[in-house]
This record gives C-alpha cells, sequence and structure tokens, in this order.
C-alpha cells in the first residue's frame, strides 16, 4: 500500500500557561490516525472530544494557548510541526482546504462572494482575476447554486445559509485540494437545507478526488460521506473502523450509546387526557409581520391543555420562532388573541401583570447567552424566586436548592457562575430557572440543538419526567424531528409562517402525510449508509415523474 | 503574579501616593499657596526645593495644593460624566424606540457644539465655583460615555439572558444595575481611565482660558500656562505640573489595565 496521504502519530496536545505547566488534561491523547487518498474519514465525539482539534492541526494549526508535546502530522510525508510558516502558507488552501461550521462568520460580509472564491486560485495557482472568476463561476455551477454566472457579484447576506455553506464549500475546493477538512458543515443548518449541503460535499469530493476528514457529533450525518469512522471522547481515540462496522456490530460501550441516541424512538403512546379539561393556552388567529417581511405569521391557531406537549416543527425561515416571540409578547401582532385559562392576555410584555408573566416560561436555544456570566447560579435562580413569590431568605434559599435537586445539579453548584459549567449543565439551570416560577406553559426554543446527542437525550428525559410532577404544558419549538417524536404530544406543522398540518403526533405524523410534513420527515437523516443516496434518487424519480 | 498585576500595583502606589501627599498638603507644604517666598523662576534651593514660579512663588507647595482641587474636579467630573452618561445610554438602549432616538439625537446636539465653546458659554453664565466646574465638564464628558455605553449596552440587550429577564417583568432599574453593568464593565473601566485623563487636560485648558480655577488657587494646568514662558530660559517650572499631570494619569491607566485584565479573567474562567 503507498503511503498515507494524512497520518497522524500518537499525537498528543495539551493546552500550556506561559509558566509551561499543563494542570488539564491533555485536548488530544495519543490519537494515531491515517487517511488515504480519496478516502473519507468521520470523526466523530462530543464536544471537547478533541475533534476540531485534531482538524486544525492537520491543516498544521495550533490554537494559541495549545501545543503538540508528542506525535507526528504528517501530510504527505512532510511532518506539518516542523514546516516554516511560508511552506505552510502554500499548503493551506492549496493541497488541504478547511471548511468551517459557520459560513456566515467565515466569509468577509464586505467583500463580494466570487471574489473570495477567487482569491484562492489568484494566490496559489497564480491565475489571473478573469480566469480565476470563470472557474470560480464553474464551480458555483457544479454546486447548483442559482444563476452561476452571477452568483458571485452578491455580498454574503444576499444569499441563504444553505448556498452561502455551499459557497465555502467553493471557496475550499477552488484549488482541488488533496484533503479538505470540514468542520461541522451543516450543524448549523436545518435537515431540508442539510441534505443540498451533503450532496454538495459528498459530489464535489467524488468528482475531484479529494479526500475528507469530516468532523461532526451526528452520526447519521457522517455515515452518508464516510468510509471510514473515528470515535473520539476526551481526546482519546474510542473506536475506529469502516462506517458499516461501526454502525452494525459497535465494539466499545460509548459507539454503542452514541449509534442508539440516533436510532429513531417508536412514536410514545401518550394517553391525552380527557378533552374536557379547558386549555391552558389558547392561540386564535395569530398573525404578525416585520415591517419588511409580511406574512411571517399568518392566521395561527392551537391550544394547550395541562400536561400536553406540543411540538411546533418547520424549516428556518418558517416562522416558529417569532410565533413564541409574538406569544410571550416580544415582538407585536397584528390580529388573532392569545387566551391564557379563557383570559385574553395583553400583548406587550410591559402591560402584562407579574402573575400573567410567571405562568408563561421560555427556555432558550444557547444556554450560553441565555445566562448572565457575571451572575452565580444561586443569585439567578433565587432572583426568578423571589421575584415572583418574595419570602425570606432562608425561603429563598430553601427553594434554590430543590430546584437544583429537581434539575439535577449538585447543591454547590448555586456557587458558581455559568462559565464555570458545561453545556448540559447550562442548560439546567435554564431549566431550574423557568421552573421556579411554577409556570403553566413552557416554551422550549430548540434547546436541544446546541447540545451534544447524549446530553440532549438527558435533558429530553429531565424535561419530560419535569412534566409529569408539574403537569405544565410545554411548546417546543424545533426542527429536529427526533425530538418531536421524542416528546411531543401534539404537532404543527409550520410553512412560510401558517400552520400547514396540526393535530396529535399520531395522526400528523400518519399517513396521509401533508406533503411538507413528508419533506420534513424524509429528510431527517437516517444513520444507514444508503439514506441519502435513496432521498437524493427518490427525488429525482419524482422530478423525472412530473 | 503576572505583569498586568505588577504594573497596576505600581499605578495604584504612585495614585496613592499622590492622593496622600495632595490631601496633607496644609500639613506639608513648606510654603503658603500664594506666598512669595524668592525671584521669578529662582532654580531650586534649600528653601524651594523646586524653584519658584512666575510671580516668586514655592513651586513644590503650590504642587501640592494645586493637586488638591485639581484631582477632586477630575476625579469628581469624571465619575459624574460615568454616572450621567451611562444612566443614559443604557435607558435608551434598554428603551429603544422613541426614547433612544431623542436621547441619541440630543447627545448628538450637544456633540456639535464645540466642546471647549459650549464649555465657556455656561461657565460665563454659571461661574466658576468648583462644583459647576465639575457639573459643566461632568456634562459635556458624558455625551461620550452616553455613546460607548449605548453601543455597549446594545449588544447586551440582544442577549437571551437580557430577554429572560425581561420576560421575566423586571424593571428599568434591576435591567441596568444587574443584567447590563457588570456586562458592561470591561469597556467602562477603560472609558474612566481615557475620560480622566482628557479631563485633566481640559481642566488646564478652561484654567488657561482664564474660566477654570481662579487665582491665586493653584491648579496643575494652570501652573502650566503661568509657568509656559519659562520654557524659553530652559527653566523647569512649566515641567514639573506637566510632569505630575502625566504621572498621575499614567498610574491612573495603569490601574484601569490591572482591573481590564482581572475582569477578564473572572469571564473567561
Amino acid at each position: 500500500m503507498s503511503d498515507p496521504l494524512l497520518s497522524i502519530e500518537t499525537l498528543r496536545i495539551e493546552a500550556v500557561t506561559r509558566t509551561g505547566a499543563a494542570s488539564v488534561r491533555p485536548l488530544v491523547d495519543g490519537i494515531s490516525l491515517s487517511l488515504g487518498r480519496g478516502e473519507v474519514l468521520g470523526l466523530i465525539g462530543e464536544s471537547g472530544a478533541g475533534k476540531s482539534t485534531i482538524g486544525l492541526a492537520a491543516l498544521g494549526y495550533i490554537r494559541p494557548g495549545c501545543a503538540i508535546t508528542a506525535g507526528r502530522i504528517v501530510f504527505d510525508r512532510q511532518d506539518l510541526a516542523t514546516l516554516t510558516p511560508t511552506a505552510l502558507r502554500a499548503i493551506r488552501g492549496a493541497r488541504v482546504a478547511y471548511v468551517a461550521q459557520s459560513a456566515a462568520a467565515s466569509f468577509n460580509p464586505a467583500r463580494r462572494l466570487g471574489q473570495q472564491v477567487a482569491e484562492a486560485l489568484v494566490l496559489h495557482r497564480a491565475t489571473d482575476w478573469t480566469s480565476a472568476h470563470r472557474q470560480a463561476a464553474a464551480l458555483f455551477e457544479e454546486l447548483d447554486l442559482p444563476a452561476p454566472g452571477s452568483f458571485g457579484e452578491r455580498y454574503p447576506h444576499q444569499v441563504s445559509g444553505g448556498q452561502l455553506q455551499r459557497a465555502m464549500i467553493a471557496m475550499a475546493m477552488a484549488c482541488s485540494p488533496e484533503l479538505l477538512i470540514l468542520d461541522e458543515p451543516t450543524t448549523a443548518l436545518d435537515v431540508t437545507t442539510q441534505i443540498e449541503v451533503l450532496a454538495a460535499v459528498r459530489s464535489m469530493l467524488r468528482r475531484h478526488g479529494s479526500a475528507g476528514l469530516y468532523i461532526t457529533h451526528d452520526l447519521a450525518v457522517v455515515a452518508q460521506l464516510a468510509d471510514r469512522l473515528a470515535v473520539l471522547q476526551h481526546g482519546r481515540l474510542v473506536e475506529t473502523g469502516t462506517t458499516t462496522a461501526i454502525l452494525q456490530t459497535p465494539t466499545e460501550d460509548y459507539t454503542r450509546r452514541l449509534v442508539a441516541a440516533r436510532n429513531e424512538p417508536d412514536l410514545p403512546t401518550v394517553d391525552v387526557g380527557p378533552a374536557a379539561v379547558p386549555p391552558t393556552l389558547a392561540v386564535k388567529s395569530l398573525s404578525a409581520s416585520y415591517r419588511t417581511m409580511p406574512n411571517v405569521l399568518s392566521d395561527v391557531s392551537f391550544a394547550l391543555r395541562p400536561g400536553e406537549t406540543l411540538a411546533v416543527v418547520g424549516t428556518s425561515g418558517s416562522g416558529k420562532s417569532t410565533l413564541a416571540r409574538v406569544i410571550c409578547g416580544l415582538m407585536p401582532q397584528q390580529s388573532g388573541t392569545v387566551e391564557f385559562r379563557a383570559e385574553s392576555l395583553p400583548m406587550e410584555v410591559s402591560k402584562r401583570t407579574r402573575e400573567q408573566l410567571r405562568r408563561l416560561q421560555m427556555i432558550y436555544q444557547l444556554p450560553d447567552t441565555a445566562l448572565n456570566p457575571r451572575q452565580k447560579v444561586g443569585r439567578i435562580l433565587g432572583r426568578a424566586v423571589s421575584f415572583y413569590f418574595g419570602g425570606s431568605r432562608a425561603s429563598v434559599q430553601h427553594r434554590v436548592d430543590e430546584l437544583l435537586d429537581m434539575v439535577g445539579l449538585p447543591l454547590a453548584f448555586a456557587h458558581r457562575r455559568p462559565g464555570e459549567l458545561s453545556g448540559g449543565q447550562k442548560q439546567r439551570v435554564c431549566i431550574a430557572r423557568a421552573l421556579a416560577a411554577r409556570p403553566d406553559v413552557i416554551f422550549c426554543d430548540e434547546v436541544t440543538s446546541a447540545l451534544d446527542p447524549l446530553v440532549a437525550e438527558e435533558i429530553l428525559a429531565l424535561l419530560q419526567r419535569l412534566q409529569h410532577g408539574t403537569q405544565a404544558a410545554y411548546v417546543f419549538i424545533t426542527h429536529d424531528i427526533g425530538v418531536v417524536r421524542r416528546v411531543a404530544t401534539d404537532v404543527a406543522v409550520m410553512q412560510k409562517g401558517r400552520i400547514v398540518a396540526y393535530g396529535p403526533i399520531s395522526k400528523v405524523f400518519a399517513p396521509p402525510l401533508h406533503p411538507h410534513t413528508q419533506l420534513l420527515l424524509e429528510s431527517v437523516p437516517q444513520p444507514r449508509t444508503d439514506w441519502l443516496t435513496g432521498i437524493l434518487q427518490g427525488r429525482e424519480d419524482a422530478a423525472q415523474e412530473s | 503574579m503576572n505583569r498586568s498585576m505588577i504594573s497596576g500595583g505600581i499605578g495604584l502606589a504612585i495614585a496613592l501616593a499622590i492622593a496622600a501627599l495632595v490631601m496633607a498638603a496644609p500639613l506639608i507644604a513648606p510654603h503658603g499657596e500664594a506666598e512669595l517666598v524668592g525671584e521669578v523662576w529662582a532654580p531650586p534651593s534649600a528653601d524651594a526645593w523646586l524653584g519658584t514660579d512666575n510671580l516668586g512663588r514655592d513651586l513644590l507647595s503650590r504642587l501640592l495644593y494645586g493637586g488638591r482641587i485639581t484631582l477632586l474636579i477630575a476625579l469628581g467630573s469624571t465619575l459624574l460624566a460615568m454616572a450621567i452618561g451611562c444612566a443614559l445610554g443604557f435607558s435608551a438602549a434598554i428603551a429603544g424606540g422613541w426614547v433612544d432616538t431623542v436621547l441619541a439625537r440630543a447627545v448628538d446636539s450637544v456633540m456639535a457644539i464645540p466642546t471647549l465653546i459650549f464649555a465657556l458659554v455656561l461657565l460665563s453664565v454659571l461661574g466658576t465655583s468648583i462644583p459647576v466646574l465639575i457639573g459643566a465638564i461632568a456634562c459635556l464628558a458624558s455625551t461620550r460615555v452616553f455613546r460607548l455605553s449605548r453601543a455597549v449596552a446594545g449588544n447586551i440587550v440582544a442577549l437571551d439572558y437580557f430577554e429572560a429577564a425581561r420576560l421575566r417583568g423586571e424593571g428599568l432599574g434591576w435591567l441596568m444595575v444587574y443584567e447590563v453593568l457588570p456586562n458592561a464593565l470591561p469597556p467602562l473601566t477603560a472609558e474612566f481611565g481615557l475620560r480622566l485623563c482628557a479631563n485633566f487636560l481640559f481642566i488646564a485648558s478652561l484654567s488657561f482660558l482664564g474660566l477654570g480655577i481662579q487665582p491665586p488657587l493653584a491648579d496643575w494646568g494652570g501652573m502650566v500656562r503661568d509657568n509656559a514662558a519659562a520654557i524659553s530660559y530652559g527653566g523647569l517650572a512649566p515641567l514639573i505640573p506637566a510632569a505630575a499631570i502625566g504621572v498621575f494619569a499614567i498610574a491612573i491607566n495603569l490601574v484601569v489595565d490591572w482591573s481590564l485584565a482581572l475582569q477578564a479573567g473572572q469571564r473567561d474562567r
């Protein structure tokens, strides 16, 4: 066998301080991997597993404050750590390219897309600008971007998220690199867009014969592209093998849990309470517009009884987050009413009474920004308790302890700041903050999408367990059908600001499916290697028939 | 122990030493503030350690007495400017809508008038007592603080934790003091250091124009002006008060940098 394209040999990357002593555990701990030409390797693991660190190391880049303390990264027989900055620059972008998670944050918003894609050719291949632009347009065409000839004229904010992500793939592929590193390129996208990007990545890699290092926490996604998988945990290699082998016969316990978390649960058989109970929250023909965008919501109605969970699903831009904002009073509606226990709620948050506010609580998508970084957990929760219920210091303290206990956090966490907690722990604090108000309805806005799959699973289980005790109604806003199947009793499918399908989950997700529901359902990646091929084939057939 | 801590400690020591010395001026100054002790611009001697000024007064004594007023006005006006600017800036960012528009445009209009001329008008109408000086300088400096605090708060009010507090039903006071202020501190601390130096110089300009601290009271800026001519004869007289301003300003900024490093450490932990 010929030499591998990239080989990582017992690599160890550690955080180093100025004094030289590294006290924390290594970011990457003795990992060996190899990647042949044209091969795609999937790196799977939770956040903190070291997968991004390895991805960057394959570019010969080590984050400031870290250092390689053992092992080598060999790209085409050259040890990247020994290369000069000039030599590295000649490799980066030309022979090894990188696609980042957030295309929006990676493009320069002040320059046209075509220019940014053509730049690599001008720098590395000494192409003149005119022909570089022509080649960029050819790439846009390969990636199925609209109007490829003039696509490069646009600025990053003028194209959609999925298009921007594909433009970044064009930028990375401009010089036909031998190795493409993809760091969670579809994580920020919704499922329907994810398919486009996955298909684009796969066809580009195949056509250019490039090898790929695909970093993700989603087993089902990477299964569509990768020949082999490497599972990482806490900077160590847990298991490696061919994609089929890992999916079908995982040997390590950790891998087994990952695979299991990705498999679809059966539809919950929830016995919905008697319909005689009056709804807690009733939304009646709600409509809303932004100044520049009419009908973000049009004629939205639903009702929610205690203990029920309504999942609002839809692609990004379907208006589901706006719905929550309007109901919570953060955005004015044009028409329609929000009734709480048959009592109409004022539409502006400032006009609602404290009691009305208390009954409606919200849990956010990003626990990082949902907690004030300068307040300790005890204060965050304590304020919510004393604000609504008052009481002596001791009773507030007692309630805070109770809340921490309910969400499964040690009581000592009351003295920590949010920065000292992990993502899952922060989300638990957010849940506790919502529970502090003893609410009747809790809005969960994509609460698990920023979390690792196993942590997300725990958070969902926690929310469900708490619901049994509190009988609070949940509104889950999500694009993740897995979450819907897991928790929802009712589903509302949204498309362009309207609810196109609404009812108990057993009805909405059973045939006959609304076409949009079907699109959403089939777009959910499944942990089999042939899923993407099947979907694309199916769509092609449908297109030919019509 | 790191570099910012060492330099911050040095800055703190210098600032405290200067503050202590000028506070104790009546006890330790060898001569009176307005007392004539010798020749004009006499070189340093056993009697007048730093020499004498343009009227033959002891430079060291005037430096000590002058420091009291200068520090009082500079610190007082900067703190007041920070308070006014932050209160208005945070309110504008939190309230948004027309409140924001009115406040921001009002501040823009004030900023459109050259600061020095505005100050001259204010002071000639209201007189030049110390409270008026502090108030006038603070009002003018608060426009810049407003701009910064509004921009910083604008980023914070867009975050989920702020929205969560607003959804809880918190009032403006809580939102400003507990949600916005602690998270806006780093840039505001830096601004404090810069504003303090600017106000020092501003007082000096006002004194130079005769609308600041009135003779025979001493102040550092006024001393630079009074003795400016000595520079052509190679005299040290104007350089000493100028150096005092510089040293104090540097010391304060060292302390500010230290506090910024501390806050950054706390945030990143």
